[in-house]
């Protein structure tokens, strides 16, 4: 798939005399490129194309004899199948929570992190851990080292605050069984927050610091410069930190398989389709499935292709 | 941004931080106290799994914690030695990654070459497209990719998950690599050229200088995402070719829970990362920044 954006590449090709030539130049110029290009559309693009086929198709791994075209059949089925519903409507509540938590902490913590101040490094080291850890890791952790209700950090430190009250029963909630979906998307916030900090202490430290001064120098409040000078400058960080946290957490396979196997309507629609073909071999169906996740991804991805072209149009207007 | 614009800003902040220096000591203070206690926090559930990982299984279990628990390397001793071992799986993660990581660099250097020193005729049509392949989700394109190996007899064969995660870095490296070959200065180039230098001398001495640190980001990037990726070495693998993330999933369910072992198993699963990572942490935030937003 390719997103057509109209941005003019900069002419610079100049003293070449005849076409002939110029075509040479031309593929020369191309050549290093065709590698790259023709691995990709080989390895990326047929098996979409694959998949819109199977989609169109009977396909059971189990029922071998039935193979054949299906029409619209599989759509139907992936629009009526309530699971699947769910799915889709898990997909959506996940991203958008984690997407919108994870970017309004990351930009706080990146505001404190572009001041200077005893440690700065440090604590900066502090921030990155969570995005270092392998995520079925980190997810494992999640689920085990601190949700555990019995023995795990979060119930532990509540026992151990009551005790040191001289209280009796301290409450121990049972995190995962109580709010699946939060535990996950917590596990996840905790992942992502350093990602969305990363690329808006990016766009803190892009900010033309000289302007911000003479603002301050006529009188500008530190809000008023967030808001009039720095807030501005990092709507496009925002957009970009939100936009592709959005493309990588739709497509979040690991923490839901890890922490909840998909139960107690944690399954997202990776998941759900994962099962649709992995446990119930229904190739059709799973193909379909997959077909509407693209669908809904273009949408996401066109937005995010044009915010990204306009931060390339800034670049070349500069 | 080019390199020309760069050196006024820093100069700016340096003075701008030596005006707002004096009057602002005391709010210094509580925002550096409250990025260290958001700092401790974000870190805390690591330096919990590394603690419990040297505890003993009944230490690790206890409510309240047990932090002053004696120290043990049983969980690791454990992590390696019980049932299936998992050296293999951590050396077919390490092939895939590095395999993968160079045959990215090999494919994507020219590439972002062709799209910014000497940019070929539509070059950002041809980055959007790049790109794009990225904002896809893989899980739309398993089942393909899973029937074809199946077809082919390449399940649980490692050079598929090589091929695959190629194809999943290079939009990112393409990307990455085109910024940091747009800092190299034409001038710089053309100047050399006219001085009478040949390609590969102005390639070594002009352009590797500005690229070499941008190559060690991406190939960093390019290193991780491919050592953490689960879905397709879960489909696409069983017991020859399977990765360190795909063991660690399958160790949890045999082993029941035995939260010390897990953590043991996480942290040592975790350790390439995080040590590449913390060593090149300046690039990686370069990268990583510099690819998401140039």
């Amino acid at each position: 798939m390719s997103v057509a954006v109209e941005t003019e590449a900069p002419e610079d090709r100049s003293e070449q005399p005849t076409t002939a030539l110029r075509r040479t130049g031309d593929w020369a110029r191309r050549a290093p490129l065709l590698p790259a290009l023709i691995f990709t559309i080989i390895v990326t693009q047929l098996p979409f194309v694959a998949t819109l086929v199977i989609s169109f198709m009977n396909w059971n791994a189990y029922y071998p004899d039935e193979r054949g075209f299906a029409g619209f059949g599989n759509f139907r089925r992936v629009f009526t199948d309530a699971n699947m519903l769910q799915s889709v409507v898990t997909t959506i509540v996940l991203t958008v929570a984690v997407v919108i938590v994870s970017l309004v902490l990351g930009l706080v913590i990146a505001l404190l992190l572009d001041r200077k101040f005893f440690g700065r490094g440090a604590v900066r080291t502090m921030m990155i851990t969570p995005f270092l850890i392998v995520p079925v890791a980190a997810a494992l952790l999640w689920k085990h080292a601190l949700f555990n209700p019995t023995y795990g950090l979060l119930n532990g430190t509540i026992n151990a605050i009551w005790k040191l009250f001289g209280q009796g029963n301290a409450p121990q909630p049972d995190w995962l069984t109580n709010n699946p979906l939060i535990a996950v998307e917590v596990a996840l916030i905790w992942q992502w927050t350093p990602f969305m900090m990363l690329i808006l202490l990016a766009g803190l430290q892009s900010r033309p610091l000289d302007v911000i001064e003479a603002a301050r120098i006529d009188g500008a409040t530190s809000w008023e410069i967030f808001r009039y000078m720095t807030f501005p400058h990092l709507r496009q960080y925002l957009e970009l930190g939100g936009l592709l946290g959005s493309i990588y957490i739709v497509q979040n396979f690991d923490a839901v398989f890890t922490i909840t196997s998909g139960g107690l309507g944690t399954a997202n629609l990776p998941y759900t389709i994962y099962q649709v073909f992995y446990t119930a071999h229904d190739y059709g169906r799973a193909s379909a499935a997959g077909v509407v996740v693209v669908i809904g991804t273009i949408a996401i991805a066109t937005l995010a292709l044009r915010t990204v072209s306009s931060l390339f149009r800034e670049e070349n207007a500069r | 941004m080019t390199i020309t614009e760069r050196t006024p800003a820093r100069a700016a902040a340096a003075d701008a931080e030596a005006v707002r220096k004096p009057k602002r000591n005391i709010s210094t203070f509580w925002f550096g106290l409250l990025a260290w206690i958001i700092g401790i926090l974000f870190v805390l559930p690591v330096l919990w799994m590394v603690l419990t990982s040297f505890h003993t299984e009944n230490d690790a279990a206890t409510n309240p914690p047990s932090i002053a628990a004696p120290l043990t390397v049983q969980g690791y001793r454990e992590f390696f030695n019980s049932g299936a071992s998992p050296w293999p799986a951590i050396a077919n993660s390490l092939t895939a990654s590095i395999l993968s990581t160079l045959l990215v660099l090999l494919f994507a250097i020219p590439a972002a070459y062709a799209l910014s020193i000497r940019p070929v005729r539509k070059w950002t049509d041809v980055l959007f497209f790049f790109l794009s392949t990225k904002m896809l989700p893989v899980v739309a394109g398993l089942l393909p990719l899973y029937l074809f190996a199946q077809k082919v007899g390449l399940l649980d064969n490692i050079w598929l998950l090589i091929v695959f995660y190629t194809s999943m870095n290079l939009p990112i490296a393409v990307w990455m690599m085109r910024s940091f070959l747009a800092e190299v200065p034409v001038e710089m180039l053309e100047a050399a050229a006219v001085d009478g230098a040949g390609l590969i001398r102005s390639l070594r001495s002009v352009v590797m200088p500005v690229v070499l640190p941008g190559i060690a980001a991406t190939s960093l990037i390019c290193f991780i995402f491919s050592w953490n990726e689960l879905l397709f070495a879960r489909v696409l693998t069983a017991t020859r070719a399977q990765t360190a993330p795909v063991f660690l999933t399958g160790f949890v369910t045999s082993q029941g829970l035995f939260l010390a072992k897990v953590c043991a198993a996480a942290v040592v699963i975790s350790l390439p990362v995080i040590i590449a990572g913390f060593a090149a942490q300046d690039k990686l935030v370069q990268g990583l920044s510099m690819g998401a937003v140039k």
